[in-house]
C-alpha cells in the first residue's frame, strides 16, 4: 500500500490518504469515525491498515459518539484522531464544545466539508465557523502533501497547548491526489492510563468560568506560535496589491499567477485560527489593494478587514463582491476576481475562448444523475410503496433520509418529498402526522436508523404517533462504500461481533405491529404498506435485502450463478412499464422494443413479477 | 523527451467504466517521467451510474488538480454522450484532441422522459466544434471481440490515445504504472489490451 511506504519515499497519495499518513508519522494509535463523503477514505484506510498496526480502529454509531471515544482514549494517554463529514461535525457538536475546557490533548478532529454538495449533501455547510465559536484551533490544507504536514503540525500544536485540534478540509482537498514526500512511521502507546484530576476535569461552576478563561489564555498563546509558523508564509511579489488565500482557493491562485506571468505579494494561511494578527499587519502595511480568497463564507474577510482597521485604514479590501459565496471556486474565477480588482483584461481570456463557452451553453446533453443499481431493493421498496399508495387512492406524505435510498426523490418513482439530516425523515413525518390527518410514511436505512433514528422512533412512540416507518436494511453503511454498522456482525477491525436485530430493538420500544419483509417479494410488500398504512400508532417494516453490489460480488465469490431476465418479445405488448415506472438501468428501449441488458441484471426477479402482461422470463 | 510545463488531461464517463483507473495510471506514469502531478476525483453516491470525471494534470509544478474551461490537451471519453460533455474542456486554440470510445449507455431519463440522445454522426459533427483532432474509436465493441470483455475498453482507448501520439509519457512508464495499479489477475488481458489499442492507432 502506497500510504505505508518507506520513509523518504515520494508517493502520489489522496488528500485523505495523507492525512492518515501524517497521523501514523505522529504515532496515532486510536481513530474512530463515522463514514462519510469526502472522508470516507480516512477510516477506510485505517480499516485496512489498522490491525496489523495495532492501532485501534472502530466505526462509531455515529459521528458524536466518534468522537467522544477519541476523546476518552486522549484522555487516557494515547494519540487519538477522529474523521468525519461536514454534517458530522454537527452532530458532534454537542460533545465538541467542552472538549478545549477539559484541555484534551493529542485530538486530532478531521472534517471535510463539501464546497458545492457534490456528495449528497443537503446544505453548503462552512465549518470553519466551528472553529472560532468553539475556541479549537484550525488548519487548513491545500494538497496531500500539506494534508500530512498540517496534520502532524495538528497533533503537535494539540500536545504542546493541550487543546484538540480542528483539521479542516474539503472535497478538492480531500479527492485530490498529488505527490507525497513520506517521513518516519511512529509507533505510538498502545495502552494508556486515565488519570482522575478533580481540577482539571470539574465543569461546573465555579470552575467552568476559570476554565473558559484559560482556553482564551492558551488560544492567545497558540497566535504567538501562528506568528511563527512555517505554515502561514509570505510569497514576494510587485505591487501594491497583495491576495491572502488559505486551502484550496491557494493552489487556484498560484495557477493564475503562472498563467498569467504575474508575481502578486501572497499570504498563505495553513493555521487559520488563530490568525497570524501580526502577521497580516505586517503583510497588508504598504499594500493599496487586497484581495481574500476563501470558498463559501467571509470568514477571513471579515477577521482580516477588522485586524486592517488600525494598521492599514485606507486599504480596499476586496473578497466575496468577487468571489461568489455559493459553489466552488476555481482558476477561472481567482483570474476574473484579478482583473476586476487590476482593471485589467488578461489575454488569456480571449475572445476566440468565449465562443466555446457559448456554444457549449447551447448543446443541448441529457444529465445523468446518479441511479439506484439494477436489482437495488430500495427500488423494489419504492416501487411497491408508490403502488400500495395507488391502490389506497390516498395521498402519503413521506419522509426522507440520508443513503443511496435518496435517489427515491428522482423521477420516475419520486416518493421522498423531503430530505434534511440523518433522522430527520422520522422526526418530521412525526410533526406533519401530529399537524394533519394525512397518512404519513418515514424512509430511514439502516445505518442512519441506528446513527439517529432510534430517539425519533421512540419519540414517535412515546407521543402517540400515526405513522409508518419503513426501515431499508441492507446491511451496510453502502452508500459510502459499505461499511459495517452495529447490524452488520463485524467491528472496524474486522472482528466478529454482535449483530443487532432491528426487529429486536423495534419491539423494545414497544412497537407491536413490525414486519420483516424481502423488498423483493412485491405483493407481500405492496400487502403490508396497505395494511399498516390503514393502522393507528406506529407501525414498522424493515425490507431487509443485503445490497445487490455486495450480494453480486459474494455470489461471484461462491461460485453461485446469477439468473438473468429477458423481455418475451412475442408476449410483450411494448406498454413500457417496466422502464417508465420502475426504472432499472437494466432495461432498455431499442427501437420501439423492451430489452434487458443480460450484462447488467443481477436477477433481481421484481421486473418478472411488476409486468402487467406478464412478459418477462428467466433467460436460459 | 523535452519536459512540458503542463499537460492537462480529462478522463469522463459514467461510474463503474474504469474512469479513475485510468487517471491512476496516468498519474503513476507521470511521477515515473519526473513529473509533479495532480489529480481530481469524486466519489461517493456520483459513482452510483451516474457521469464521472477525472482531471489529470502533470508538469513541471502543479498547484491545482483541476482542468480550466478549454484548455485541455487530451479528453479521453469512455461513453459517446459523457464525451460530449466533457468539451466543456476542449477548444481549437489549445490544440485538445479528443479520443473517445463510440460505445454509448442511454441515461435512464433520456428513455423515461422521452429525451434526446444524441446520434453518433451528431456527437461528432458537435466535437468538431471544439476541436480538430477528434478519434472516435469502438473501443468496446474491439474489447469485446478481441479480448473477451468490454470492461477492458479504457485501456484499449489508452493505448489508442498513445499510439496516435498525443500522450507525451513513454510507453515503458505507462506499462509500468499499468502493472503497478491493476490488479494480478487482470493484468495480461489489461496489457494485451494497451497492445491493441496502439496497433489500431498505427493502423488508422
Amino acid at each position: 500500500m502506497k500510504v505505508l511506504e518507506k520513509e523518504g519515499k515520494k508517493v502520489i497519495l489522496l488528500g485523505n490518504e495523507a492525512v492518515v499518513r501524517g497521523a501514523l508519522e505522529s504515532g496515532v494509535t486510536f481513530v474512530s469515525t463515522y463514514p462519510g463523503t469526502p472522508a470516507s477514505e480516512i477510516g477506510d484506510t485505517f480499516f485496512q491498515i489498522s490491525k496489523n498496526f495495532g492501532i485501534y480502529f472502530e466505526y462509531s454509531t455515529n459521528e458524536k459518539v466518534a468522537l467522544e471515544a477519541a476523546a476518552g482514549a486522549a484522555l487516557s494517554g494515547l494519540k487519538a484522531l477522529v474523521a468525519f463529514k461536514n454534517f458530522g461535525l454537527n452532530v458532534a457538536s454537542d460533545s465538541l464544545f467542552p472538549l478545549p475546557y477539559l484541555g484534551v490533548k493529542n485530538l486530532v478532529i478531521v472534517v471535510s466539508d463539501d464546497v458545492n454538495c457534490w456528495s449528497s449533501a443537503q446544505s453548503e455547510q462552512d465549518s470553519r465557523l466551528y472553529s472560532y465559536i468553539a475556541n479549537i484551533p484550525m488548519l487548513e490544507p491545500s494538497d496531500p502533501q500539506e494534508c500530512k504536514d498540517l496534520t502532524k503540525l495538528a497533533f503537535e500544536i494539540s500536545e504542546k497547548f493541550e487543546i484538540p485540534v480542528l483539521l479542516r478540509l474539503t472535497t478538492r482537498v480531500s479527492h485530490t491526489r498529488g505527490l507525497v514526500k513520506l517521513g518516519k512511521i511512529i509507533e505510538g502507546i498502545k495502552k494508556g492510563v486515565f488519570k482522575k484530576d478533580k481540577q482539571k476535569f470539574f465543569n461546573l461552576l465555579p470552575n467552568i468560568l476559570k476554565m473558559h478563561e484559560k482556553v482564551l489564555e492558551k488560544m492567545e498563546k497558540i497566535k504567538e506560535f501562528s506568528e511563527k509558523s512555517k505554515a502561514n508564509f509570505v510569497l514576494k511579489g510587485k505591487g501594491d496589491f497583495g491576495i491572502i488565500a488559505s486551502g484550496v482557493s491557494f493552489n487556484y491562485l498560484m495557477e493564475a499567477m503562472s498563467d498569467l506571468k504575474i508575481k502578486f505579494p501572497v499570504l498563505k494561511l495553513g493555521i487559520t485560527n488563530p490568525l497570524p494578527e501580526n502577521k497580516i499587519k505586517i503583510f497588508i502595511k504598504g499594500l493599496k489593494k487586497l484581495l481574500i480568497l476563501e470558498e463559501l463564507e467571509p470568514i477571513l474577510e471579515e477577521r482580516v478587514k477588522a485586524i486592517a482597521k488600525d494598521c492599514n485604514p485606507r486599504i480596499k479590501i476586496y473578497g466575496k463582491d468577487v468571489v461568489p459565496r455559493v459553489g466552488e471556486i476555481n482558476e477561472e474565477i481567482v483570474i476574473s476576481a484579478i482583473e476586476k480588482i487590476a482593471g485589467i483584461k488578461f489575454k488569456l481570456n480571449h475572445a476566440s475562448l468565449e465562443v466555446y463557452k457559448k456554444r457549449y451553453k447551447e448543446v443541448e446533453i441529457p444529465k445523468r444523475p446518479p441511479l439506484m443499481c439494477a436489482g437495488c431493493p430500495h427500488r423494489a421498496t419504492f416501487f411497491a410503496t408508490k403502488r400500495a399508495m395507488k391502490e389506497l387512492g390516498i395521498e402519503v406524505a413521506c419522509g426522507g433520509d440520508i443513503g443511496c435510498y435518496m435517489l427515491g426523490v428522482y423521477p420516475p418513482l419520486e416518493v421522498e418529498d423531503f430530505l434534511v439530516s440523518m433522522g430527520a425523515g422520522e422526526g418530521i413525518i412525526h410533526g406533519i402526522s401530529k399537524s394533519t390527518k394525512q397518512k404519513a410514511i418515514a424512509f430511514i436505512g439502516d445505518s442512519t436508523f441506528f446513527h439517529a433514528g432510534i430517539p425519533a422512533l421512540i419519540n414517535m412512540v412515546f407521543n402517540k404517533s400515526n405513522t409508518l416507518v419503513i426501515i431499508l436494511d441492507n446491511r451496510y453503511t453502502s452508500m459510502t462504500g459499505h461499511q459495517p454498522h452495529p447490524g452488520t456482525g463485524i467491528t472496524g477491525f474486522g472482528e466478529e461481533t454482535k449483530a443487532i436485530k432491528i426487529e429486536d430493538l423495534v419491539k423494545a420500544c414497544g412497537i407491536e405491529n413490525v414486519k420483516v419483509i424481502d423488498p423483493f417479494n412485491v405483493n407481500e410488500m405492496v400487502l403490508a404498506i396497505k395494511e399498516f398504512l390503514m393502522k393507528d400508532g406506529v407501525c414498522v417494516i424493515i425490507a431487509k435485502r443485503e445490497c445487490q453490489l455486495m450480494a453480486v460480488r459474494r455470489k461471484k465469490k461462491e461460485g453461485l450463478k446469477i439468473p438473468k431476465f429477458e423481455v418475451d418479445q412475442s408476449k410483450c405488448n411494448k406498454c413500457g412499464f417496466c422502464l417508465n415506472e420502475f426504472a432499472c438501468p437494466a432495461i432498455y428501449e431499442e427501437n420501439g422494443e423492451y430489452k434487458i441488458n443480460p450484462e447488467v441484471c443481477t436477477g433481481c426477479a421484481v421486473c418478472f413479477q411488476i409486468c402487467p402482461v406478464k412478459a418477462i422470463r428467466v433467460r436460459e | 523527451m523535452k519536459k512540458l510545463n503542463e499537460f492537462n488531461i480529462v478522463i469522463a464517463g459514467i461510474g463503474g467504466q474504469g474512469v479513475l483507473t485510468l487517471a491512476f495510471i496516468l498519474a503513476e506514469a507521470a511521477l515515473k517521467q519526473g513529473y509533479d502531478v495532480k489529480t481530481s476525483e469524486l466519489h461517493g453516491l456520483a459513482q452510483r451510474g451516474g457521469a464521472v470525471s477525472s482531471h489529470v494534470r502533470f508538469g513541471k509544478k502543479i498547484y491545482s488538480s483541476l482542468v480550466m474551461e478549454c484548455e485541455a490537451n487530451l479528453i479521453i471519453g469512455l461513453e459517446r454522450l459523457e464525451t460530449l460533455r466533457a468539451c466543456y474542456y476542449s477548444s481549437k486554440e489549445n490544440g485538445t484532441a479528443i479520443v473517445f470510445d463510440t460505445f454509448s449507455v442511454v441515461p435512464i431519463l433520456v428513455s423515461v422522459f422521452k429525451e434526446k440522445y444524441p446520434s453518433l454522426e451528431e456527437t461528432e459533427k458537435i466535437l468538431k466544434e471544439f476541436s480538430n483532432k477528434v478519434y472516435p474509436l469502438e473501443a468496446t465493441e474491439i474489447a469485446k471481440k478481441e479480448i473477451g470483455n468490454g470492461i477492458y475498453s479504457n485501456i484499449l482507448l489508452l493505448g489508442y490515445a498513445f499510439g496516435l501520439g498525443l500522450i507525451p509519457l513513454e510507453r515503458k512508464n505507462l506499462e509500468e504504472a499499468i502493472r503497478e495499479v491493476i490488479p494480478e489477475k487482470y493484468l495480461n488481458e489489461n496489457l494485451k489490451a494497451f497492445d491493441l489499442g496502439i496497433r489500431k492507432a498505427k493502423s488508422s
